[in-house]
């Protein structure tokens, strides 16, 4: 076999992708299914955590910074062996499926919150002085003032830290979710050969590479009606 | 006292930042129709006494009384008083995300619980009252300075006020867009309306004020008609800042 031959067979062996073709199927919607939900409820927790801040009670801040702060600290993966490995001993278990949607759910909320919390500082305290001036109420010059304009001003450093997070789920392989990477690890060392893990590739680059357009139009257009 | 058409009556006002004292003793009264027009060095104390009037900065000491009502004592329901005193800024403030129908209907709409429709209405009419029904669906970005004030000024008077502030409404624009936003203020002042004015704009204050207050480092140092403060202030300090503002 010339070397090219010999490359083709290792990367993109036809035999090999036919027969894996169902796993790595499946390990790609397993990770789309988690990447959703931890988009949604990491992104919701943020902005109600942010909101929550924004009413600076210090009894209920000064624990939601350490909340915050330590969430940001730890590498993802050592949250996820801790609730994975630990809490069984205290009569916890948790399936790793929920292991990962729990643990990656928070740090992008406290890293959600973040963002969302410098956004609502810069709009300028004119806004709230306008809306209040009209009548409104605290909440709802938030919600339908503040909070818009926070989220345009914080869409860049949010779709990079959602996009960033959400390529975590690829940790569930080690507490045995059945993932995209979880299955093309699988099925590379059944095969004995890196083709399925191409196969991950391509399906990381159609899940992901959407959702950086994704966040790049959002920008876009949000700049070009703010300015 | 207390001048039974006095609508605006504010007495011992005193308000601190902190530590620095920047209202004095303040004791003020706008007549019903009138316009009351401030004036004063930079610093003095004139947003923070405007924005003490809808009690958007908390005083110290003192009462401000709308229509008879104190809006200083406690538990004085904040949100109902500010829907009755319009307040319009130097910088419009208007919301970005929102087109000038949107920015006047916002406030119709979850304050005072009107139908959207209803609120459309409305709105089309008060931006129409300030010459911009044909913008009603541009955003801020796309309007003029003079526009967008005039559409703070039309969000102010969707919710029928009994009082317009008005803090420096001119200072942000360009020359040539200031007169039209001096016109719609005459005109509010012909209709009835009791204003409020912050501004530099001597020249307005002298055919459209009925009051000038002169105030400088907190305190009121002189208040009269516009010929005397204009024309014969009777106070050194009152004489020297005018001469200087009116080169
Ligand atoms: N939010 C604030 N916190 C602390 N100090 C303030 C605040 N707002 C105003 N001040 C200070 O209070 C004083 C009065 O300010 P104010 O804005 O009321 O003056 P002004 O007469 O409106 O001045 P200008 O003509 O520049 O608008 C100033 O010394 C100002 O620096
Ligand atoms: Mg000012």
């Amino acid at each position: 076999m010339s070397r090219t031959e010999v490359f083709l067979d290792t990367f993109f062996n036809a035999a090999v992708m036919r027969q894996y073709l169902p796993d790595i199927i499946d390990g790609f919607f397993v990770t789309c299914q988690i990447a959703i939900l931890v988009v949604v409820s990491g992104l919701g927790l943020g902005l109600v955590l942010a909101i929550v801040r924004s009413f600076r009670i210090s009894a209920i801040n000064a624990p939601l910074i350490v909340f915050v702060d330590v969430l940001r600290s730890l590498p993802p993966l050592v949250l996820i062996l801790i609730l994975y490995f630990g809490l069984p001993n205290i009569g916890v278990l948790l399936s790793g499926y929920i292991v990962l949607w729990l643990v990656l759910t928070l740090v992008l909320a406290a890293f959600a919150e973040e963002i969302f919390w410098a956004g609502i500082l810069s709009v300028n305290a004119g806004q709230w002085q306008a809306a209040r001036s009209t009548g409104m109420g605290y909440l709802q010059t938030l919600i339908y003032v503040i909070l818009p304009q926070a989220v345009r001003l914080t869409i860049a450093p949010l779709t990079n830290r959602t996009i960033a997070i959400t390529k975590n789920t690829a940790l569930g392989m080690v507490i045995g979710v059945g993932e995209l990477l979880n299955q093309a690890t699988t099925a590379q060392s059944f095969a004995g050969n890196a083709t399925p893990m191409m196969m991950a590739t391509v399906a990381y680059l159609i899940l992901f590479v959407p959702v950086v357009y994704l966040g790049r139009w959002i920008e876009t257009r949000f700049a070009w009606k703010h300015a | 006292m207390q001048d039974d058409a006095a609508l605006l009556s504010i007495s011992g006002l005193r308000l601190s930042y902190g530590a620095t004292e920047v209202l004095k003793g303040l004791d003020l009264e706008a007549r019903r129709g009138e316009m009351t027009f401030i004036i004063g060095p930079s610093g003095s104390g004139k947003s923070s006494l405007l924005r003490c009037c809808n009690r958007l900065e908390e005083p110290s000491a003192g009462r401000i009384l709308i229509a008879g009502e104190d809006i200083t004592k406690p538990g004085a329901n904040l949100n109902r008083i500010r829907r009755r005193i319009g307040m319009v800024f130097q910088s419009f403030n208007l919301y970005p995300h929102m087109t000038a129908a949107g920015n006047v209907r916002l406030a119709l709409q979850k304050v005072l619980k009107k139908s959207r429709s209803e609120a459309d209405a409305i709105a089309m009419a008060q931006l129409d009252r300030v010459g911009l029904s044909g913008h009603a669906h541009q955003y801020p970005a796309q309007l003029s300075g003079g526009q967008q004030q005039r559409v703070a000024i039309a969000r102010a008077l969707a919710l029928e006020p009994a009082i317009m502030l008005f803090d420096e409404p001119t200072s942000a624009l360009d020359p040539e867009l200031v007169g039209e936003v001096l016109k719609v203020m005459r005109a509010l002042k012909d209709d009835g309306m009791t204003m409020v004015v912050v501004s530099h704009e001597m020249r307005f204050a002298r055919s459209a004020a009925d009051q000038v207050v002169f105030i400088a480092e907190g305190r009121i140092v002189e208040t009269g008609p516009p010929e005397q403060i204009f024309e014969n202030p009777q106070v050194q300090r009152t004489r020297d800042f005018v001469a200087q503002a009116e080169h």
